[in-house]
């Protein structure tokens, strides 16, 4: 099973690079975007069957070592 | 005095740091990140700057997992006196030793340049051969230099006297290289044996070279 885990910077933490295209969308004409956010992917190919356990371990990863949960928050998604 | 600077696969200013203490007159010693123990009489522990781990992940996020971590862990819980300098300020964050984090530049440039610092509490072994509002003259030079801490961490850090320098120009009015919560460029732990910072003074020990401001704050650690 996979985990796909998604990590960005905390709601309220200014995110520049968010920012940074957010504005070239604008110079390039895009008007209707309010708002971009950038963050990293990380895809974990798990050996493992039991979603719950995958869950758990997937999770430990983030607060261990995939987020710095003082900037950061993370979502995980098994596949 | 004796001075133990550590190294690991991507620190690249070990060797300025050593130059640094060794010609404030200290013993220095190099440690490999993949020894367990902190040298015997070690008076103060540098986490020196470069890339550790190539500044995978996160800046300081793999350099968290090395074998020496866990020693260095055990001497800052006995009030062992630990600097961090750039890449090492970001390592001591990611081990939860200092507190906030350190991000991206705002402007998202890599900034290497001289910079003026005010001193902003030298009631610490670190800075107690400046006085407060001294201005220095000190190299930054990082990519993930921009220091984010919340509101109330902010609070505690300015109660407790913990911010020990502010990005400024020559005269110490604010002036903010990288988008650092209120223009913070070092701070240190409740406890005051912890320091870190992101500007340079290992690079600023010859007037020659541009200048010499950070003898007198790497001083502190060797004058009692």
């Amino acid at each position: 099973m996979k985990a796909i885990v998604n990590v960005f910077l905390k709601a309220g933490v200014l995110d520049s690079q968010g920012k940074a295209v957010h504005h070239a969308l604008d110079s390039l004409g895009f008007n209707s975007v309010e708002d971009v956010r950038i963050g990293k992917q990380i895809v974990l190919q798990l050996d493992e069957t039991n979603r719950e356990k995958a869950m758990t371990d997937a999770t430990k990863m983030c607060e261990e070592l995939l987020a710095n949960t003082v900037i950061e928050d993370y979502t995980i998604e098994l596949v | 005095m004796k001075v133990s600077i550590l190294q690991f696969p991507g620190t690249n200013c070990e060797y300025d740091t050593q130059y640094a203490f060794e010609k404030l007159g200290a013993q220095t010693e190099i440690v490999w990140h993949k020894t367990t123990s902190i040298p015997q009489n070690t008076d103060l522990l540098v986490v020196a700057g470069g890339f550790s781990y190539g500044d995978y992940l996160r800046s300081g996020a793999i350099a968290k997992f090395s074998p020496i971590m866990a020693a260095v862990q055990e001497y800052a819980s006995k009030g062992g006196k630990i600097l961090g300098i750039c890449n090492g300020f970001q390592v001591l964050t990611e081990v939860g030793l200092l507190p906030g984090a350190l991000k991206r530049n705002e402007g998202l440039h890599f900034i290497s340049k001289y910079h003026h610092l005010k001193v902003e509490n030298n009631n610490n072994i670190f800075l107690k051969e400046l006085n407060n509002n001294d201005i220095v003259n000190i190299p930054i030079a990082h990519h993930d230099g921009n220091y984010y801490i919340n509101e109330d961490g902010l609070a505690n850090l300015e109660k407790h006297e913990q911010i020990l320098l502010r990005y400024t120009d020559k005269n110490g009015t604010i002036k903010n290289p990288n988008g650092s919560v209120a223009s913070i460029a070092g701070v240190c732990n409740k406890e005051r044996n912890v320091f870190g910072l992101m500007p340079h003074p290992e690079r600023a020990m010859e007037a020659i070279l541009g200048s010499d401001d950070g003898i007198k704050m790497l001083q502190g650690f060797l004058v009692s």
